[in-house]
């Protein structure tokens, strides 16, 4: 598949050409700003490189370059911000580098953080919806089935493209701010039906509804998605069960944590999925893998790095926590208390965390000695104290990264797991029988 | 004749070993930007320096921040000399050209086919031209044989 696309690029370069419109040309010469004129300046070059041949226009964007990194993504989100940039189209705010207003209870080195807090303001002086969160879909700016959106941050482009039927490109950091300041995108790849259909199938094979039915199945079935469909559309098929909303969110996040998944079917699920046969749009499969039992638990026993019982912090809400989340977690917390070795920590943004304390479930969590950040998460916020080395969630996204980012172990288990591991002070996991 | 020619996706002239895998990687999770080494405990890289070498990965994997990363890591000189893939990766072509709109500095980015990419391997001293020209610099080469 790469190879022929590949081959097809080259072709293109000696024969088509990218078309500007005459308001993209009029940008390009700076027109409209020179904020605009520089982000039409590296989305014309992009747009190339896509092997595009014209622009389109969007009505939403998602921006993931909100996420401090260092001084390259500051200096970039400065410059555009002082050059008077605005976006062109409603757009929502990834998570940032820090909880804006709770940073000073965590590890956050103050300088990092002021550097943090300057990013924040350039994005949120464009014209933004300060939304923070990594669950844009969850705001009352979700897009809708057929939009043309440009959207960063790789669980969310699969939600957008999956589950609610919009349309964006796997758009990464500092070109998701580029499309929402020019109100358009290169109209190429998951943007036109044709490139939408599914290529490779997934058929569920002797897995219980019970299973099914479990939470912690999402993760680990997107998991593996991510892992054995490479750059190619998976279709799911033979689910028995209607997953809910959050059991997407997590099948999202797994399969574009372990692979580059922006988009994928579920027969009689997903809304470009009502038959099979839809789904691939009438297309041969061009690989079939069984996802049995087996092929599950080895995909859970991958996303735990861990030995033995030790554990010093439970983390949820990766992507951030919803308010059915808090409502599920609250009863879980009735009445028992974490153990005093164990932190116990739930990730979200700062309007569901607000909705979730009217809402009365965020009682239990602090009697339970559980604590709540908003606005960012542990992967993007240098805000876990060193002494933090075994984390356990059942996120198959903090399981993936957090080895690599935070130099911690994990352990992944179902939020059951997870309460009942932060009572004990110890791990404790209980595998699909 | 000791040469592959790929797609210059971002083109320019590099020079240095390789470093070759044939499993993606997310430069997010997985590349430290203020060393240059591979952080991602799962990627048969792990521990490896790709700062100054010419990477070769399939293709890049996982986050959207995985551009940010490579920027900061061109900003501080601590980038691989040249990124090698098979078809045209995305992700990496942004970062380089956001980093000349920047800072008036990036690195190539050339797109192999499956095939050639196979022909790499890792140790070797290579040449990338701006036309996506790969060019061994030591030893016999079996890349057309």
């Amino acid at each position: 598949m790469a190879h022929e696309s590949l081959q097809s690029t080259m072709q293109a370069e000696d024969t088509t050409m990218l078309k500007l419109s005459e308001r993209d040309a009029a940008m390009l010469r700076g027109e409209q700003g020179a904020a605009t004129q520089m982000a039409m300046r590296i989305l014309a070059r992009m747009a190339e490189v896509y092997g595009a041949e014209e622009l389109l226009d969007i009505t939403g964007a998602h921006i993931d370059s909100t996420v401090y990194i260092g001084e390259g993504g500051l200096e970039f989100a400065e410059r555009l911000a002082s050059l008077g940039a605005q976006v062109a189209v409603p757009t929502t705010l990834n998570v940032s580098g820090l909880d804006e207003h709770g940073w000073r209870e965590w590890a956050v080195p103050p300088e990092w953080a002021r550097n943090a807090q300057r990013q924040m303001a350039a994005y949120a002086s464009m014209g933004t919806t300060p939304t923070w969160t990594c669950a844009p879909y969850q705001t009352e700016m979700k897009p809708k089935f057929g939009e043309q959106i440009a959207w960063g941050e790789s669980n969310a482009i699969a939600f957008a493209n999956s589950v609610i039927g919009a349309r964006t490109q796997r758009y990464p950091d500092l070109f998701d701010v580029c499309c929402a300041i020019t109100g358009r995108v290169p109209a190429v790849g998951l943007h036109l039906t044709e490139n939408r259909a599914g290529e490779v199938l997934f058929r569920l094979v002797g897995v219980p509804e019970a299973i099914q039915r479990d939470d912690a199945f999402y993760p680990v079935l997107g998991h593996w998605l991510g892992r054995m469909a490479e750059e190619r559309i998976p279709v799911i098929d033979g689910l028995r069960v209607t997953p809910n909303e959050d059991q997407l969110k997590a099948l999202c996040a797994g399969a574009a944590a372990s692979g580059r998944v922006a988009l994928f079917h579920i027969v009689g699920v997903t809304p470009e999925a009502p038959t099979l046969e839809v789904a691939f749009q009438g297309r041969a499969p061009q690989a079939v893998f069984d996802v049995t039992l087996e092929v599950l638990r080895k995909a859970r026993r991958e996303l735990t790095t861990a030995e033995g019982e030790t554990l010093d912090l439970v983390v949820l809400g990766s992507p951030h926590f919803s308010l059915a989340e808090f409502r599920q977690l609250a009863p879980l917390l009735e009445g028992k208390h974490r153990h005093a070795r164990v932190k116990f920590l739930v990730t979200s943004s700062r309007a569901m965390a607000h909705l979730a304390e009217k809402a009365g479930y965020l009682t239990s969590l602090k009697n339970f000695g559980g604590q709540l950040t908003v606005d960012t998460c542990i992967l993007t916020s240098p805000m876990l104290p060193p002494e933090i080395k075994m984390l356990m969630t059942n996120s198959a996204k903090f399981a993936y990264y957090s080895p690599g980012l935070l130099n911690t172990q994990v352990t992944f288990g179902s939020l059951n797991d997870c309460v009942e591991s932060a009572v004990r002070g110890q791990v404790l996991v209980r595998e699909w029988e | 004749m000791i040469s592959i020619q790929g797609q210059a996706v971002v083109a320019g002239i590099a020079e240095g070993e390789t470093l070759v895998s044939h499993e993606p990687l997310s430069f997010w999770g997985g590349y430290d930007h203020s060393t240059g080494e591979i952080i991602d405990r799962r990627h048969p890289l792990s521990g490896q320096m790709a700062a100054g070498k010419v990477l070769a990965i399939p293709f890049s994997r996982g986050s959207s921040t995985g551009t940010a990363v490579l920027l900061e890591a061109i900003k501080s000189g601590h980038a691989p000399a040249a990124i090698l893939t098979t078809g045209v990766d995305t992700f990496f072509a942004l970062a380089s050209i956001v980093a000349e709109e920047m800072y008036g500095r990036s690195i190539p980015i050339v797109a192999l086919t499956a095939e050639d990419f196979g022909k790499l391997k890792t140790g070797e001293r290579v040449r990338v031209e701006a036309e996506g020209l790969i060019r061994r610099l030591n030893g016999a080469s079996d890349w057309h044989g």
